[in-house]
């Protein structure tokens, strides 16, 4: 148990900010992904129409009222684009969460087991990988129909393996690494080992793995829902909302504000992932010396 | 057969690798040994010779092996996905790369905290066992990477005295570090298993350290046991060819700046 820390006069503190979130890249990205998600939680206070309401006039550029101008059908595109955050930050929270449990813990028992476990679910992870992640979730959501929740199921199906590999490929390194034959040899059961000894040292590669896969999540499904395969209109999605702004190519704001959103997400997304990546390294930070 | 007293036994052991290409090759072949209880023997091969092999042997980690092997009566089997066995905790091992022995995200005193977990007795605490390494107690509370590999190897050390072991094994404990801190680490472990009363296999190919605390030296060369005897007698009289090679190889400190050479 780590709860067993012994207090020692003079240590220091735990509770500092590493190094690795101290550059512009970070910090950026870790603003505008805080942005978003004050956007996401404070969305109907911060929409000044009804995303759903055509209560203005078609195709506005954008002006002092329609900050971010209105589509064809009159609707207010910045109020579209605040509403579109509550799809897409959450589905793809809970579509990385997910895969990411789903995928790590069936690579640790297939890494842990190995044999004829390890065989079966490897093979099942090369059949899924071997298909273009993008056209094989096409397949599925056109298969189940077009809507949400099936861009989501479709989207989790090919978003599993790539954890299934690496968390099984860690933990086949760790199982013979000698600190975990270590605790073996100290009475360590299997539970207890994967525990102590392995789960820590596969949970942050993976936590930034997951980190830089909730940039992929949100462009995947706006992709789906830019193909017509996800978010069902009128419901306010930022890929569904690029492509209405293709059969109005002069109206380029139609597209283009939403495009923006993804695009600001995404960045941020992944600037904080390196700085996760950097920060989750217990050798970065807080050397003696 | 055996009697509870009796320390290792292993009488005829033999194991084999499987290597890549369907060959196998014979790591331990025919191997009778034994490390009476509070006994310190040097375990000294060149290379490749199978002692490490051994060392994983005893302490359960090389599957398949064949001939007897016990630890104070209690035959030894290999480890399993089971835990291992309450009876043979009582064997440690220190291994030879203190970089990839301690868990990098825990700190050094919740690893030696689990260890004292397993002693039968009652354990020094933490910062005892940390001030018989020679460390000090804010150790406890830093994690592995923090400290260098000498620090480190007396952390793992303190890890394996804590579990209150009778045979405490060093699978090459001092390879990688300085040839200034070696004979220091080995000097270590001898006292700390004395205290506590294990018995201690100290493997190294370095003879000339193993001479400074060894009772016994058994020399190893491909998988067999070729010479064994008390310590001091081996260095003056070495019998087999081995021996002398390892000997020879001691570099000597004479100003010559000869290196040490090699025959064959």
């Amino acid at each position: 148990m780590s709860n067993t820390r012994v207090t020692v006069p003079g240590r220091k503190r735990l509770m500092r900010v590493p190094d690795a979130w101290k550059n512009p890249l970070a910090i950026s990205g870790t603003v505008i992904v805080v942005l978003w998600l004050l956007v996401t939680v404070f969305a109907p206070w911060l929409a000044p129409f009804d995303p759903l309401a055509q209560e203005s006039a078609r195709l506005l550029a954008p002006n002092g009222t329609n900050w971010f101008g209105t589509d064809a059908l009159g609707r207010d595109v910045f109020s579209r684009v605040i509403a579109g955050t509550r799809t897409s930050i959450p589905v793809a929270m809970i579509l990385v969460v997910i895969s990411l449990l789903f995928g790590t813990v069936l690579g640790a028992v297939a890494g842990f087991l190995g044999t004829a476990v390890d065989e079966v679910i490897m093979r099942v992870t090369d059949v899924v990988l071997a298909f273009p992640s993008i056209i094989l979730a096409m397949v599925i959501a056109a298969a189940l129909g077009p809507s949400l929740m099936n861009a989501v199921i479709a989207l989790l199906l090919v978003s599993w393996p790539q954890y299934t590999r690496i968390s099984r490929s860690l933990v086949i390194s760790l199982r013979s690494s000698e600190f975990v034959i270590a605790g073996r040899l100290m009475g360590s059961g299997v539970f207890t080992s994967l525990r102590r000894d392995i789960a820590p040292n596969v949970a942050s590669p993976m936590l930034v793995l997951a980190a830089a896969d909730f940039g992929s999540a949100i462009l995947l499904l706006s992709g789906l829902s830019f193909l017509g395969l996800g978010a069902v209109p009128p419901a306010p999605e930022w890929g569904s909302m690029v492509s209405d702004g293709t059969s109005n190519f002069s109206a380029w704001w139609i597209a283009a504000f939403p495009g923006l959103a993804i695009f600001t997400i995404v960045v941020g997304v992944n600037f904080m992932g390196d700085a996760m990546r950097d920060a989750l390294d217990p050798r970065s930070n807080g050397r003696l010396s | 057969m055996a009697r509870t007293a009796d320390g290792l036994v292993l009488d005829q052991v033999s194991a084999t690798h499987h290597q890549r290409g369907g060959g196998t090759l014979t790591a331990v072949d025919a191997v009778s040994l034994t490390v009476a209880p509070g006994e310190v023997v040097g375990l000294v091969g060149e290379s490749g010779c199978g002692k490490s092999t051994l060392a994983k042997l005893i302490c359960g980690l090389q599957p398949g092996f064949t001939g007897a092997a016990s630890f104070n009566g209690i035959p030894i089997r290999p480890l399993t996905l089971a835990r291992r066995p309450s009876e043979l905790l009582r064997i440690q091992m220190v291994f030879q790369n203190p970089y990839a022995s301690l868990n990098p995200r825990r700190r050094v005193g919740a690893q030696i905290e689990d260890a004292r977990r397993i002693n039968p007795g009652t354990a020094a605490s933490v910062v005892d066992l940390l001030d018989q390494v020679e460390l000090p107690a804010t150790a406890a509370n830093s994690f592995p990477h923090q400290f260098s590999g000498g620090q480190r190897q007396r952390i793992a050390i303190a890890r394996a005295v804590a579990t209150g072991p009778t045979l405490l094994i060093g699978d090459e404990p001092i390879a990688s570090l300085d040839a200034s801190l070696q004979s220091k680490i080995a000097r270590l472990m001898r006292e700390l298993a004395r205290e506590v009363g294990a018995s201690l296999l100290f493997i190294s190919h370095d003879l000339s350290v193993v001479r400074l605390i060894a009772d016994r030296v058994v020399v190893m060369n491909r998988g067999r046991v070729v010479e064994s005897g008390v310590t001091e007698e081996l260095w003056a009289n070495p019998t087999d060819a081995c021996t002398r090679r390892l000997l020879d190889s001691i570099p000597i400190a004479d100003g010559l700046g000869r290196l040490p050479h090699f025959e064959g």
